[in-house]
């Protein structure tokens, strides 16, 4: 009797402390992050901090296309290294102003004189992708459309108004809104959607491919340590699973001469 | 050997006679008799000592290159993650140390909720323990504003500003404590002096006494018995205790393992923990000028975040709430006279208890959710509903929940002695 009520008691406190782990891991795991100031639906980029080809063309298209306006003031030239490019080759083809190999990647427009040119200093892209999530980013780059009511002529789905044109137009093109009425559950709904317009330099897939490269970078320039840390993760894993097995051993050999 | 170990003797002998070497270890180790039945909830004392020194360890470190200036702060911290060797690692172990340190504290106080650890003779152990909870909010607080992001910058705005709905000095206290008249340089500059000297000093003040405490008493235990009371009369040691070392040495050792597992987990694979522990937003630099559309705390702020949102605005003042928010953490301090139970452990605890405690957790949850996310998740209320029509959900689950909490509480002294208790047993089962 005593024993089938205690053996009830332990059940109820494991499964109360199971219900309060899983509650607070629950709280704890990870979600999908609603995108900034808009509920557009986002895409999902492609992003693989491996490819080292694909970073090296990201790198590339920021230095070209980014970094006239867009500073990335913590991120140093020669830690491109990372990406399997010498210091010969980042000065050859990423370099093109004054800058030192081992000077950060900034810009010569001053923030104050950019805030008075464009109302608002374009911001510093070194952790643009930890803060505005890469699919957002992949997303409203592929989000541009012509919209001759705006002031430079350019109008993005995913950032209605935005004040940035649409920075790789000579890649894409002039991409054109296409509003469709559609009929939904008995109401008529507007469908927005991009389609191609007048072409740029690159085809429809090498320009998603372009931007996968380039938001893939910018992932990299957020966390430049990251495929290191996920390698030392990994070890330190392993240790601590051994580990584990000796002090459990350990625990049970000084426990023996516990009376239960 | 025999002369190395006479050596060491020596040695140890020599200090004894200076120190009080032996009689320490022996007080607080080797003869420091804890019960035999520690459960999983018992891993979370131990850890939470191995975090706090975790976080001071990094935090020396982390010291060793921040700037403290409203211009270079968001800039050092990148140069600590990019420019520092393993930087990124010392940072990171500091950011998700903070986490976890609520977590482990979080389980901690469940463990004493669970077993009735609070109640007499450990009503000042337990107080002590509040404190130090306190004290962890106001340097979680403070130490969260250093990184210069948009989420430090402005979280700190809406908890200064708290404050200032105080009535009659309000305003001018949130102006004292900001030492300006919005977040500024000065105010980055007296949280840093704060979170890296003042309060550390009291957290580990307060976590020795906590200690002191704890040893003077006794370890509580899953049946909630003393074990003091049922001594060998041959030792006069408890029949049911064993010495904290080696066995519960030993035995931590397997939790902090497991814990460091999960730690470097976090820290190598995701150490934002997907915006938990580490907010996107705060990715951008503070913006005086742009107040961001959705301001969260960190998650182990939320319950309380969600309280002070639940409470409506009152004679023009948001006071109300504030008061209710502050009242949720002190109402903690009350709880060894409050349960007025025959029994500590939740083992022999009748069904009003359990039901009250688990309705207590599942509020304290669910208004840790709602505090990170926006008021209408849950849409509103239907318009045609009286009174509560147009309302959010989430906000009226607030209310409720808020109301839950405090009644846990409130009523304790009611419910826990109608309750229907089994007796204790004799010895630990």
């Amino acid at each position: 009797m005593m024993k089938t009520a205690m053996i009830r008691n332990r059940a109820f406190a494991a499964l109360f402390s199971l219900g309060a782990m899983f509650a607070v891991f629950a709280t704890a795991v990870p979600t999908q992050a609603v995108a900034a100031g808009s509920n557009f639906p986002l895409q999902r980029a492609p992003v693989n901090l491996q490819d080292a080809v694909s970073l090296q063309r990201g790198a590339q298209l920021f230095v070209n296309y980014c970094m006239g306006c867009h500073s990335a003031n913590y991120m140093r030239f020669n830690r491109l290294t990372d990406l399997g490019l010498t210091e010969e080759q980042i000065k050859e083809y990423l370099l093109f102003g004054t800058d030192k190999v081992g000077s950060p990647m900034t810009i010569a427009m001053r923030p104050a004189d950019a805030a008075e040119w464009m109302g608002k200093a374009p911001p510093d892209m070194t952790v643009i992708a930890r803060s505005k999530r890469p699919n957002y980013i992949y997303t409203l780059l592929k989000s541009y459309y012509v919209d001759e009511s705006r002031a430079l002529g350019w109008n993005n789905l995913a950032y209605p108004n935005i004040g940035m044109p649409h920075p790789l137009w000579q890649l894409q093109g002039a991409p054109q809104l296409k509003v469709e009425e559609k009929q939904s559950h008995g109401h008529a709904v507007q469908v927005k959607s991009i389609v191609a317009g007048e072409p740029g330099l690159m085809t429809a897939v090498e320009y998603d491919r372009a931007v996968g490269d380039l938001v893939n970078y910018l992932v990299y320039m957020g966390e430049p340590w990251k495929v290191k840390s996920t390698r030392i993760g990994i070890i330190v894993m392993f240790f601590l699973s051994i580990l584990l097995v000796f002090v459990y051993l350990l625990k049970l050999e000084f426990w023996r001469d516990i009376k239960h | 050997m025999s002369r190395i170990i006479a050596a060491g003797q020596g040695l140890v002998d020599w200090i004894d006679e200076r120190f009080p070497l032996v009689s320490t270890w022996k007080y607080h180790m080797s003869e420091y008799y804890a019960p035999k039945n520690f459960n999983f909830w018992y891993y979370f004392g131990s850890l939470a000592m191995i975090v706090l020194v975790l976080q001071i360890v990094t935090g020396i470190f982390l010291t060793m290159n921040y700037k403290p200036d409203a211009l270079a702060a968001f800039g050092s911290v990148e140069y600590i993650m990019r420019d520092v060797s393993g930087g990124w690692f010392i940072r990171y172990m500091h950011s998700t140390g903070a986490s976890m340190f609520f977590a482990v504290v979080y389980l901690h106080m469940m463990r004493a909720l669970l077993y009735g650890s609070y109640r007499k003779p450990r009503e000042l152990l337990w107080i002590f323990g509040c404190l130090i909870y306190l004290v962890l909010m106001a340097e979680a607080f403070m130490g969260y504003l250093l990184p210069w992001g948009q989420m430090s910058y402005w979280g700190a705005q809406v908890i200064v500003n708290l404050f200032a709905t105080v009535p009659v000095i309000g305003p001018e206290l949130s102006v004292w404590i900001r030492g300006d008249y919005l977040v500024s340089d000065a105010t980055l500059n007296r949280f840093f002096a704060l979170h890296v000297i003042a309060l550390p000093l009291v957290l580990v003040g307060l976590v020795f006494l906590h200690l002191v405490a704890l040893h003077e008493v006794g370890s509580n235990n899953p049946d909630g018995i003393e074990i003091k009371k049922n001594k060998d009369p041959v030792t006069g040691k408890p029949v049911d205790g064993i010495p904290f070392f080696p066995y519960y040495i030993v035995k931590d050792l397997i939790g902090i393992v497991v814990f460091f597992m999960v730690f470097f987990a976090i820290l190598f694979f995701g150490p934002e923990m997907g915006g938990y522990f580490l907010e996107y937003n705060n990715f951008l630099p503070a913006d005086p000028l742009q107040t961001p559309a959705h301001i969260a705390p960190v998650w182990y702020f939320t319950p309380f975040y969600a309280m002070l949102r639940a409470v409506p605005a009152m004679f023009g003042s948001q006071f109300a709430g504030v008061a209710v928010m502050g009242a949720g953490v002190i109402i903690l301090f009350f709880l060894p006279w409050l349960d007025r139970s025959p029994v500590k452990s939740i083992r022999y605890k009748g069904p009003i208890f359990r039901s009250a405690l688990a309705i207590f957790v599942v509020s304290f949850l669910v208004l840790g959710y709602l505090g990170v996310a926006t008021t209408d998740v849950w849409g509103k209320m239907p318009e045609i509903l009286p009174i509560i029509g147009g309302i959010e959900v989430a906000t009226i689950v607030s209310r409720v929940l808020t109301i839950a909490y405090f009644a846990f509480f409130l009523a304790m002294p009611w419910y826990s002695r109608i309750d229907k208790c089994k007796p204790e047993p004799e010895r630990l089962t």
